[in-house]
């Protein structure tokens, strides 16, 4: 399959350089040269070369960043190649403002998980999984043909089933096998309603085609792509997870090495939350409307059942592992509440999440490679024998609890804002989620943290080492940076997210003529708010639809 | 001097940054005085850009500085105001702030975390002075967070006490309460006028006008907010348990300036809550009962700290008496001569318990101590001028301010006026029975009734000593403001020196509306009546100073005393133990069932059944795959029937 990729011919690519593909390419190439490092020299090579490869793979990423164009709102750095043609389906890559940030903080989560946590075990093996599912988590998140895409999404699975299962802690085949299955059960929904979508697109568009950007105008029927919907709605929602199909995720965070948990955390969980806002809202915007008020209680559900069953765990990665099913509530909150507020919002927060979060795995693990046990019960008074960990774990604890001034806030506030606008009583219940999250994180940190450490945290337990600061201090950067001046960020997923919302408005209209009043107001609220009139908007986001299809 | 208005937020802000980073190495006691320099340095611009506001006139009195987007597409900015109202709240939270961290350097002397406890302190000025020049309810809200992890941080600043650790929590979960109220409140309102910047607001308000029943809720859940932060009822029991603090901070937070948060807050959206005049007569009198309850709690406390806690909330109480009632002068007036006076105070029972640190265990405990006048002679100078401010004692600063709030509570209602009074009454009697218990009578740390059953209690040779200088000077300081404060807002002298406050505040607008940027209580009472109003409340003052003291001075054995302090007061009415049942209990409760019920053993429990379900079926169905083709053939002959079937009837036939 990559051979195929790579002797294609980059020439009829948008960019010269093939930068999206490389993103990908890179650390498969990273996984390759790591694998054949020979045994003799695995100890000296095997994290620098990772670094190197993640690192270069970051800085494509950060060149990405500020080549990015913010006032485009469509696809960009769109790099297209025959693949499998005669199943209509293409190498066919771009970026816009809702992948940008998830695939800046790819790369950058990746390094800083190759390079946090201390990993002694088989590390050649080790390595070569993390930059296998850094190139697949890439893919996902670049993917513009479907069929591509649920390659990427498969692609991911592995290395992660063998990073749990491998390096993971006492119950690991439990979980690398739960998680395994549970995303497989999705990913065989995705697969039939992939191919059915496909085909059944085929009578309106003309040839069998993968596109994302052709699919898009497939033109089903209303319960057909209802059905279809369910299908990747139901591929996504355990991925994220929604409530009731999170079970997975306590024990694989649990479960898995530092490192896992931190890209679990950081970046794998968003690939659910994505899926629903690029294939969920682009390619089934009526269904997705439709099925609205469901996954806004889900969302809400998520928010106050994760906080509340949170607050009693024993186990400090579990704690904060359902502190992530809580967030991720959040997202999904604000994903179908379709506001520009609570839509950016939600991309924000996908952001926040992962740094935040991340993070938290980080001090967690580096916790237990000093304690060697992650119950909450055994640790106490941490604070007084490690206060630079300690300090930074109350920066990143401020952070998810959604103080104002750190990145948390602002995510939350505009996804609770744009909510209130049509879903007043969905916001307010999960709004009360802020008052959970102080009290399971505050009590767990009390717990942990507080109080005169007993002789086995007192001898055990020391300060964060070099290393481990400089794997910190640039999450905590982020974290300050995004919660004062998120704008950067906002310019740039505002313009693609403004041109989704009008995509499903006009593509649910035209089915279901007829007053839309809800809507209308939303539309008026936000416009009112941001200095623009509806038709303003509407312009904007036809023009970006079009060059979308241009490419 | 208004450009450089972001200096006053900046440099506590870069004070907290430097010491963050290099506080260890700075040490003690630079890292103290460092800190003081920053928010010393704020107050001076703040005096220079309300030197350049005061010169203006009154329609140009709001000066604006957007420094840049926050939130685009809700139209929030990361921007400053300047006008009367917050540059008054600016002037004497640095002032009293500034005095407060040269105290501080003094009283933290010696521990292990100095540095830190400067970085907190800077950064809580810093949140405060958000939470008041924000121009915007996000700004705000940014401000009103950072003050509470501020006080999170401090509250448990010695987390190995446990007690410290839990308190933190507590004041933070609490909070987080009335925020909730606080974020509902900011969604109508954007939702309701399309911003959330204060003027637009106004503006959006006047132009468009808005329903009560908006006006209401947003102004109820505003007031919930303002119940967290300021420490009323429902949500005041955070505030006692932040005694576990270090005193300085108590003084400062706890005490000064972000309890008074509150009632800023309802002060800024008073065109807002001038709508909803149900809603001004629910906080008269939550402030007004909450002023009564705390006081009577106050009067049976034994711990220095605590009285004056319960009495903050008390006091607090009485400023959300004002503001319900319209008097919104008054409630920014009490709540800076309140500031002087119970700053003054908290400071000097600081003083007076790093005085007893090594003479007795429990150095809080009133009933330890006794005689203090004879060896800390300055520190009980200065209490005795806070506790004459608050006990409403002509003419000290306490009883200007609280004399007008009285007033305006007469012109509105007779009930709220007789409950202001009582108040008055117990703050006299509990702050007398406080300074007869700490500084006069017999020394109960020698030789005290407590002494067989705690012999290790006591430290033979310690003996109390008065503060360094360091301390005292803020003391003296705050003591002359208790006792002049007053003069800013005093009814005597003509136009020129009378009611400087009410006019200062009274005469801006908000800028494009007709809405006053401030507006002082309406309707007027002859000078006669409020000659008699004036006297009826001394009176009040003193009665309780003459009860107080009648009974304390007399009533020396512990038996005695304890007839005096009902257990229920002393139990604070057992509100904790309440909330403990109603909310804690059932929410861990809620909280278990959920996790290693529901989660663990229901949705768990069907995942790996279904798990089970699969492999047993898989280890049925192996045995079709048996080998023989008869068994192949009848099954794909089985299924050939099946499509057939299907077929037929899809085609309908």
């Amino acid at each position: 399959m990559l051979s195929t990729v790579l002797a294609a011919s980059e020439g009829s690519a948008a960019v010269a350089f093939p930068l999206l593909t490389m993103l990908v390419v890179f650390p498969l190439i990273g996984a390759l040269v790591v694998m054949s490092i020979p045994n003799t020299r695995v100890n000296e090579l095997v994290l620098p070369l990772g670094l190197l490869f993640s690192g270069a793979t970051a800085a494509l990423a950060g060149w990405m960043m500020f080549a990015f164009d913010k006032n485009e709102a469509g696809f960009q750095f769109v790099s297209k190649h025959e693949w499998i043609s005669s199943f209509g389906s293409s190498w066919h890559l771009g970026v816009d403002g809702i992948s940008l940030w998830l695939v800046v903080l790819t790369g950058f989560v990746f390094p800083l998980a190759l390079l946090g946590p201390d990993e002694r075990h088989n590390r050649r093996a080790y390595t070569a999984w993390i930059l296998l599912l850094e190139a697949g988590v890439m893919g996902v998140f670049l993917s513009l043909d479907l069929f591509l895409f649920f390659v990427m999404f498969e692609v991911v699975l592995v290395p992660m089933y063998f990073l749990i299962g491998g390096w993971g802690h006492g119950n690991r085949s439990y979980a690398a096998t739960k998680f395994f299955l549970y995303t497989m059960v999705g990913s065989g929904l995705m697969l039939v309603a992939m191919v059915t979508l496909a085909f059944l697109a085929r009578k309106n568009i003309g040839e069998l085609t993968f596109d994302v950007t052709k699919l898009a105008e497939a033109g089903l029927s209303r319960d057909t792509s209802r059905w279809l919907f369910l299908a990747f709605a139901a591929a996504f929602a355990i991925k994220v997870p929604v409530f009731p199909l999170h079970t997975w995720l306590p024990d694989a965070h649990t479960e898995a090495p530092t490192a896992g948990s931190v890209i679990l955390a950081g970046v794998m969980l968003k690939m659910g939350t994505y899926g629903l806002i690029r294939f969920g809202l682009y390619l089934f915007p009526e269904a997705s409307t439709w099925f609205g008020p469901v996954m806004l209680t889900l969302g809400v559900i998520g928010i106050l059942y994760g906080a509340l069953t949170a607050v009693v765990q024993k186990d400090l990665k579990r704690l904060v592992a359902y502190s992530s099913v809580a967030h991720l509530g959040f997202i999904v909150l604000g994903t179908y509440a379709l506001t520009n507020q609570s839509l950016s919002g939600s991309v924000l927060q996908m952001i926040n999440h992962g740094v935040s979060t991340g993070a938290l795995f980080l001090l967690v693990g580096w916790i237990y490679e000093r304690r060697h046990t992650r119950l909450i019960s055994d640790l106490k008074g941490i604070q007084k024998v490690a206060p630079v960990l300690a300090g930074a774990f109350t920066i990143v604890m401020l952070s998810s609890i959604g103080v104002p001034g750190l990145n948390g806030f602002v995510g939350e506030f505009m996804i609770l804002v744009g909510t209130f606008v049509d879903h007043r009583w969905w916001a307010v219940v999960a709004a009360s989620g802020v008052i959970l999250a102080a009290i399971y994180l505050l009590w767990a940190y009390q717990r942990t943290f507080h109080g005169e450490p007993d002789e086995a945290n007192a001898s055990q337990i020391h300060d964060l080492t070099l290393r481990e600061r400089i794997v910190i201090v640039p999450f905590l950067a982020v974290i300050v940076l995004m919660g004062v001046y998120p704008k950067p960020f906002l310019d740039r997923i505002d313009p693609s997210v403004k041109a989704l919302i009008t995509h499903v408005e006009t593509k649910t209209d035209e089915r279901e003529p007829g007053p839309a009043k809800n809507r209308g107001a939303t539309a008026a609220g936000s416009a009112q708010a941001e200095g623009h009139t509806a038709s303003d908007s509407e312009a904007h986001s036809d023009a970006s639809t079009t060059e979308a299809e241009g490419q | 001097m208004l450009s450089l208005v972001w200096l006053i937020p900046a440099l506590p802000l870069f004070g907290a940054a430097v010491l963050l980073l290099f506080g260890k190495r700075i040490g003690e006691p630079l890292a103290g005085w460092f800190g003081s320099a920053m928010v010393a340095g704020s107050f001076v611009i703040a005096l220079g850009v309300f030197a350049d506001l005061a010169s203006k006139t009154a329609e140009e009195r709001a000066y604006t500085r957007v420094l840049w987007s926050w939130m685009p597409s809700l139209g929030v900015d990361v921007a400053l105001l300047a006008n009367p109202l917050s540059m008054t709240m600016v002037l004497f939270v640095t002032g009293i702030a500034a005095l407060i961290h040269v105290f501080a350097i003094g009283y933290m002397h010696g521990d292990p975390r100095f540095s830190r406890f400067f970085t907190y302190l800077n950064l809580f000025v810093f949140s405060m002075l958000m939470l008041i020049m924000g121009d915007n309810f996000v700004l705000m809200f940014l401000g009103w967070e950072g003050v509470g992890t501020c006080s999170y941080l401090l509250i448990s600043f010695w987390f190995e006490r446990p007690s410290a650790a839990t308190a933190g929590k507590k004041a933070f979960v609490v909070n987080r309460v009335g925020d909730f109220g606080l974020m509902i409140a900011m969604f109508l309102i954007f939702n309701e006028t399309g911003s959330l910047q204060y003027h637009a607001v106004f503006r959006s308000i006047e132009a468009n006008g808005i329903a009560s029943s908006t006006a209401t809720a947003i102004c109820l859940l505003l007031f919930l907010g303002a119940c967290g932060k300021s420490a009323q009822l429902p949500l005041y029991v955070w505030l006692p348990d932040a005694m576990e603090g270090p005193t300085p901070v108590s003084a400062l937070i706890h005490a000064a300036t972000m309890v008074t948060a509150g009632v800023y807050l309802m002060v800024r959206v008073h065109p807002l809550l001038e709508l909803a005049p149900g809603v001004m007569t629910t906080i008269a009198w939550v402030g007004a009962l909450t002023a009564l309850f705390a006081a009577t709690i106050a009067t049976a406390q034994d711990d220095i700290k605590r009285v004056l806690a319960y009495s903050t909330i008390s006091q607090l109480g009485y400023m959300f008496l004002a503001v319900g009632v319209g008097g919104n002068v008054a409630a920014i007036f009490h709540m800076v001569t309140h500031a002087f006076f119970k700053a003054l105070m908290f400071l000097a029972a600081g003083s007076v318990i790093h005085g007893m640190h090594g003479v007795v265990v429990d150095e809080q405990n009133m009933k330890w101590m006794g005689n203090i006048k004879k060896w800390m002679p300055i520190t009980t100078g200065t209490f005795l001028m806070g506790w004459l401010a608050i006990s409403g004692f002509p003419p000290f600063s306490g009883f200007w301010s609280k004399d007008e709030i009285l007033l305006d509570a007469y012109k509105e209602n007779k009930a709220l006026w007789v409950i202001g009074l009582i108040t008055a009454l117990l703050t006299a009697y509990y702050m007398t029975r406080q300074i007869i218990l700490v500084f006069f009578g017999r020394e109960r740390f020698a030789t005290d009734s407590h002494a067989d059953a705690h012999d290790a209690a006591h430290a033979p040779g310690h003996t109390p000593h008065e503060s360094p200088v360091l301390m005292l000077f803020p003391l003296g300081v705050l003591a002359v403001l208790a006792v002049v404060g007053g003069a800013i807002n005093q009814p005597f002298g003509g136009k020129n020196l009378a009611m400087r406050l009410e006019h200062w505040l009274d005469e801006s607008f908000i800028p494009g509306t007709e809405i006053h940027a401030f507006v002082s209580a309406h309707g007027s009472v002859g000078s006669g009546t409020k000659l008699t109003l004036a006297v009826i409340a001394t009176l009040c003052g003193l009665a309780g100073i003459a009860l107080g003291a009648s009974q304390w001075l007399t009533r020396t054995s512990p038996e005695s005393q304890a007839k005096l302090e009902l257990p229920l007061l002393k139990r604070a009415y057992g509100v904790d133990a309440i909330y403990s049942r109603i909310f804690e209990v059932p929410g861990r409760k809620l909280s278990e069932f959920l996790a290693f019920v529901v989660d663990r053993r229901g949705i768990d429990g069907v995942v790996n059944g279904m798990a089970t379900l699969v492999r047993g079926g898989g280890t049925q169905l192996r045995k079709l795959q048996n080998g023989y083709v008869r068994t192949y053939a009848l099954s794909i002959a089985g299924g050939l029937v099946a499509l057939l079937v299907w077929a037929i009837v899809r085609t309908g036939f």
